[in-house]
């Protein structure tokens, strides 16, 4: 009997559920806005969709609707990609400051 | 590109966004972990562009949109205060949700692109997770917007509630459920819609009724909606990557939501359903203790009682991030240190308008992270403590919590700053906390009040202490 592909997404869903749920369990209170920022970040991961979006026409020459919707979307996910990343590389470096002036 | 090899490198993706958040676990390894994250990133794009047909037009568009958006991206990163991080995580949560509406309006308009069937004709499957993608998706948007717009001041951070508002909610979210279960019988475009603009509107609904305080609870949850939304989207496009990122985010956010109601003991439900302050419990509590004196104090007197004392801590709150008092604080404490004195910081899991607020601030004033203490690790040093300096924070200290069943906030864990021999409140006047309510500690006799800005009285305290 054949399994349902869906099936298999299913369980890659739920075992990553319970990766996220021990993982961010370890993350440490001090890093909880970094972490908030960087779960954003990688949310955008759905720019993937917006890519596929943005080169969806059948014939090439004519821009469709769903091309608009998807470079709208690669500029929202674009936003949040490169801020998400860059802010919170910005939070973790001063963070870095702090261990040398410890060492001193 | 071959389905299965994308299919390997996506699940690459989704490994490397695990070792993102587990480089969290210690600041040390946290910029390892970014970089992870970053690369997970750079695969995840270039392997969804080498797996469609690229036509050139389209290539031009797509790459300016690229990096309208990561230009965009790049100055709010390097401009943004690191006070208003709150405001630009909710602002980036919307970016998310208005991101999965539009990949999915976009699969329902063009499915044969994404492999999903013809116009109208999607695979059932596919149309239900399309149905909870844009619904989590359009939810995210409207209520990271109203949150946006409250922490930034653009709107009152107060509740605001009416009559019939939970019948509202629950008729709109039935009303969202059978819609989705509709899609599988009718595919038209009006029950696609409506169903777009229900959710719209539940967002916006959700999220008018908090308050400020409370923004903790609510960013954490628009957090794990955007995960649930791009889970969504990944079923309907049946891409590992979302779906494993989607589930990370999704209970990353749920654990920080429960992390957050356990700090202010209350249920999720409550902290939905509506804000502090309405209950009349609060205001009979409020009067009880109205007319008795405080002690007032100065910059010179707080200044006196933390040279001669042995050892400090610091409870900071919102106060603090309102008035931008960090690096005050720390040129206050290098004072400190040079006259002996041992000073460390209590974190209390709410303070701040979200998970980890504080930390980052004190970060940014370049206080070690080795000195910042959270609630359960500190509690029990105030009692061998001379000097508690409460800079911003007010519910989180109040003893009620732990004597008065009646109290809005009874059974909330709170730091003992009580147990100090001395407590310094700085405070902009006696209005009580977000809760309402009255914290009995102002009238005691081991309290001092000092009432100003918190930024304009750590710098009169700083000047006091040469």
């Amino acid at each position: 009997m054949e399994i349902d592909p869906f099936i298999f997404r299913l369980s890659i869903f739920i075992l990553s559920i319970f990766i996220g749920y021990f993982v961010v369990w370890s993350v440490t209170p001090s890093l909880h806005t970094p972490l908030m920022s960087v779960t954003n970040a990688i949310s955008s991961v759905i720019i993937v969709g917006a890519i596929i979006a943005s080169f969806s026409s059948i014939d090439g020459s004519n821009i469709s609707f769903s091309n608009i919707l998807g470079f709208f979307a690669v500029t929202l996910a674009a936003i949040n990609i490169f801020g998400g990343f860059l802010v919170t590389q910005r939070m973790l470096q001063m963070y870095k400051k702090k261990e040398k002036n410890n060492n001193k | 590109m071959s389905a299965n090899l994308s299919s390997i490198l996506f699940l690459i993706t989704g490994v490397l966004f695990i070792l993102a958040l587990r480089g969290l676990s210690s600041p040390e390894t946290s910029r390892m972990g970014n970089f992870f994250g970053i690369s997970g990133m750079i695969l995840a794009i270039v392997v969804s562009i080498l797996s469609v047909d690229i036509f050139f037009s389209n290539l031009v568009y797509f790459v300016i949109a690229l990096s309208i958006g990561g230009i965009i991206g790049g100055i709010i990163a390097f401009k943004i205060p690191m006070t208003a991080m709150p405001q630009l995580v909710a602002g980036f949560h919307s970016l998310v949700g208005l991101a999965a509406v539009l990949v999915a309006v976009s699969a329902y308009y063009s499915p044969d692109s994404f492999g999903l069937g013809a116009f109208q004709n999607i695979k059932t499957a596919s149309i239900i997770e399309m149905g909870l993608g844009v619904s989590i998706g359009a939810i995210t948007f409207t209520g990271s917007i109203i949150a946006f717009m409250k922490l930034q001041g653009l709107m009152s951070g107060s509740p605001i509630t009416f009559t019939g508002q939970h019948y509202l909610n629950a008729l709109l979210g039935i009303l969202i459920i059978s819609l989705i279960s509709y899609l599988i019988v009718d595919q038209s475009t009006q029950i696609f819609w409506l169903l777009i603009i229900a959710s719209l509107l539940i967002g916006f609904l959700i999220i008018i009724p908090i308050g400020g305080a409370d923004m903790p609870v609510v960013i954490s949850m628009l957090n794990s909606y955007s995960g649930w939304a791009a889970a969504g989207i990944g079923f309907t496009l049946e891409n590992t990557a979302l779906i494993i990122t989607g589930a990370l985010v999704g209970s990353s956010g749920a654990i920080l939501s429960y992390i957050m109601c356990k700090g202010m003991n209350r249920s999720f439900l409550n902290v939905i359903l509506g804000g502090f302050g309405t209950d009349n419990t609060s205001s009979s509590t409020k009067e009880k203790t109205e007319h008795k004196p405080v002690k007032n104090g100065n910059a010179e007197d707080a200044a006196f009682l933390m040279k001669n004392a042995s050892s400090v801590i610091i409870v900071p709150g919102y106060g603090m991030a309102v008035a931008q008092a960090q690096h005050a604080l720390r040129e206050m404490v290098d004072k400190l240190k040079k006259n002996d004195v041992k000073v460390s910081y209590a974190i209390h899991p709410v303070a701040g308008r979200m998970p980890g607020h504080m930390n980052v601030l004190l970060a940014e004033a370049n206080v070690p992270y080795d000195e910042v203490f959270e609630l359960d690790d500190i509690n029990n040093d105030f009692a061998n403590t001379d000097v508690a300096y409460v800079i911003g924070a007010n519910d989180v200290t109040n003893p009620i919590a732990k004597t008065d069943p009646k109290s809005p906030i009874f059974g909330m864990p709170v730091l003992d700053v009580e147990k100090c021999k001395s407590v310094l409140f700085v405070k902009r006047g006696m209005s009580p906390g977000y809760a309402g309510v009255d914290n009995e500690l102002f009238y005691r006799d081991n309290t001092l009040m000092l009432f100003a800005d918190a930024k304009k009285m750590t710098e009169d305290i700083v000047k006091h202490l040469d």
